[in-house]
């Protein structure tokens, strides 16, 4: 056990402490962006992010992920953000957690693999859309000097790295644009036009709101939105962090982890949420394998906030919003393009329609919500397909049958025979079906039954061994017609 | 001779031709052992994940773009090991190369992606200048 724990926290602790201090750098922008996206104060963010790390850093399955607070949790909350308040988003935290927990507790994790790629690659790129959208009007027709101060941060965060890769270029633009924009006099809006930053760690308080039923019915609907969404990216973050260190993380842990860190992060005045990919795949890039490194992310953003604060008011707004379409172009699937030629056609409506509802509600746990409905209804479909080939052999008719004969599938069964056939030898062939319920058996018993009412004989082969003990329990046509074998 | 080899692939063309190079070498002593070494940047890390139902999904794609590069050995009855890593293509080369002291490392001269190349400089480059062992750059 110790022998672990040593192994998780302290096995890289140069790596660990400097792709920390990496992370928390280039944190702090997306914190408090998300913040405006949710409609609170940038600090409600930023205390989310930094109670966040800290928390998971302990009660994660995943070693080296980045949680924080998140463009996908922020949009969810706007809308309750907006008609009822602070303290309701809080308590929405709250209960965030306790769904996130007992959603951990019966393992969710399993689950996961319900969800299609198609969705995913929807939820992915609906994030990235939703993000930017949500950055036009910080940039589009506010003044020319904006326009101006976007096109210098694009070019600063795309150029810089080429040439300087210790020091993040996000932050190169914002020190460097920051103290541009406080010299030159520009006329800006900054991040304190939008919101205030407190000097001082976050404190402990129970969100003021009436324990009531009303309440309840409130924030119910944004939590288990939140907590779907927050564990649907936790878990795909895992996924790609241990492909990209090689290693294994406990996922139902991390849901749970993510559960406690939520419910810590609402009593502390921050807004839910969720591991990160993209910091996750700078902190790992930047060399963070363990939970060394989350922590000190979390540590850092927190102590950069006492110590900076005054300076994190003065950031243009422009240079943030840069900054975030970097963050929406990097998180963007490109390779869905080719996905959407190449993928059967099923899938790219799956990816279309995922996309689409997001966009059009603004919700990524509705847009999930159809995507997997509509992929099961693809999928019922496709394998609803039963084929009935007819063919003669000696004085013998016979029906092979391919395909799974369920309750999607029956009606095409029955009307793929022709029932115009008078005394003669019928041999149904299901060495290539299988028979899964009730209906199934019902289909062939009404099949066996129409051609015995016209005089003919009926024979039923080749059924595999599950589906032949369904046909003995539930059929009734062996009872009429004693001659009936199977094989 | 070479006792172990190092074949940088990536299933591009010029890999390939690595590989026939490598096997021309290895084919000197019977007991040269080809390791195939393909590596999987941090970024292509994550649209993969995302574009597979699952590991073995991952698994089985990654195993495909080194198809022919397998199939080459094989037809030459070579021992060979597949080794999939993750990381900057360039370093994570040269580390392992030096770390697992390979007496030679056999590298396409480029790879699937020429954007890339003029703007980060070529893996080949740099394993050449950082390798401790020789290095066999195929044209």
């Amino acid at each position: 056990m110790t022998e672990k724990l040593k192994k998780e926290w302290f096995s890289n602790i140069r790596g660990d402490i400097l792709s920390g201090i990496v992370v928390a750098l280039a944190l702090i922008p997306e914190a408090i962006a998300f913040s405006i996206i949710a409609g609170v104060d940038p600090m409600v963010g930023l205390y989310a992010s930094f109670t966040m790390a800290v928390i998971i850093a302990f009660a994660g399955g995943r070693p080296g992920m980045i949680s924080a607070a998140t463009g996908a949790m922020a949009l969810l909350m706007l809308p309750l953000v907006k008609e009822h308040g602070l303290n309701y988003l809080f308590a929405a935290t709250l209960l965030t957690g306790i769904i996130q927990i007992i959603f951990g507790v019966f393992k969710i994790a399993k689950l996961m693999k319900f969800i299609p790629r198609a969705v995913m690659i929807g939820f992915v790129n609906a994030l990235a859309i939703l993000i930017f959208m949500a950055q036009v009007p910080h940039f589009i027709g506010v003044s020319a000097m904006t326009y101006v101060f976007v096109a210098i941060t694009l070019v600063i965060v795309y150029v810089v790295p080429k040439f300087i890769k210790s020091i993040p270029a996000p932050l190169i633009a914002i020190i460097l644009l920051t103290i541009i924009a406080i010299y030159s006099d520009v006329e800006l809006r900054t991040v304190g036009d939008l919101g205030t930053i407190t000097q001082s760690l976050p404190t402990f308080f129970i969100p003021d709101v009436p324990l009531t039923f009303e309440t309840l019915s409130i924030i119910f609907p944004y939590s288990i939105a939140l907590a779907i969404v927050g564990l649907l990216e936790s878990l795909l973050t895992a996924s790609i962090v241990d492909d990209m260190t090689g290693t294994e993380s406990d996922k139902n842990r991390e849901a749970r982890g993510q559960g406690i860190a939520n419910i810590v992060t609402g009593f502390f005045g921050g807004m839910a949420g969720c591991a990160m990919i993209g910091q996750s795949v700078i902190n790992v890039k930047s060399g963070g394998r363990g939970r060394l490194s989350t922590f000190i992310a979390g540590i850092f953003l927190m102590f950069l906030i006492i110590v900076l604060g005054d300076l994190v008011v003065q950031i243009p707004m422009p240079v943030l919003a840069g900054i975030m379409i970097m963050v929406c172009i990097g998180t963007f699937d490109w390779s869905s393009f080719s996905y959407l030629r190449k993928a059967p056609k099923s899938d790219a409506v799956v990816m279309l329609a995922t996309v689409s509802i997001v966009v059009a509600t603004h919700d990524l746990s509705k847009g999930v919500i159809a995507g997997v409905i509509l992929s099961a209804i693809f999928f019922a479909a496709k394998i609803s397909k039963i084929k009935v080939t007819k063919r003669n052999v000696n004085q013998n008719l016979v029906f092979d049958v391919e395909g799974q004969l369920f309750f999607a599938s029956v009606e095409g069964f029955v009307d793929s025979f022709d029932f115009t056939v008078k005394q003669s030898n019928i041999i149904i062939d299901f060495s290539n079906s299988h028979i899964w319920d009730d209906s199934a058996v019902g289909a062939i018993d009404k099949v066996v039954m129409k051609y015995q009412e016209s005089g003919n004989t009926v024979t039923i082969k080749g059924l595999n061994t599950t589906s032949q003990k369904l046909v003995d329990k539930l059929s009734i046509y062996d009872d009429s017609h004693a001659k009936l074998g199977t094989h | 001779m070479y006792k172990k080899i190092l074949l940088a692939a990536d299933g591009s063309e010029n890999s390939l031709r690595a590989a026939e190079e490598a096997v021309k070498v290895a084919s000197l002593d019977k007991q040269c052992v080809i390791e195939i070494v393909y590596i999987v940047n941090f970024t292509k890390s994550r649209s993969e994940v995302l574009h597979a139902q699952g590991k073995e999904e991952l698994e089985l794609s990654r195993r495909k773009k080194l198809e022919s590069v397998e199939k080459l050995l094989k037809s030459h009855e070579h021992s060979y090991r597949i080794n999939i890593m993750h990381g900057e293509p360039g370093p994570t080369i040269v580390e392992y190369a030096n770390k697992e002291q390979f007496d030679l490392v056999v590298i396409g001269s480029r790879g699937l992606n020429s954007l890339q190349e003029m703007v980060l400089g070529s893996v080949s480059h740099k394993v050449v200048k950082r390798a401790n062992c020789p290095v066999l750059i195929v044209k």
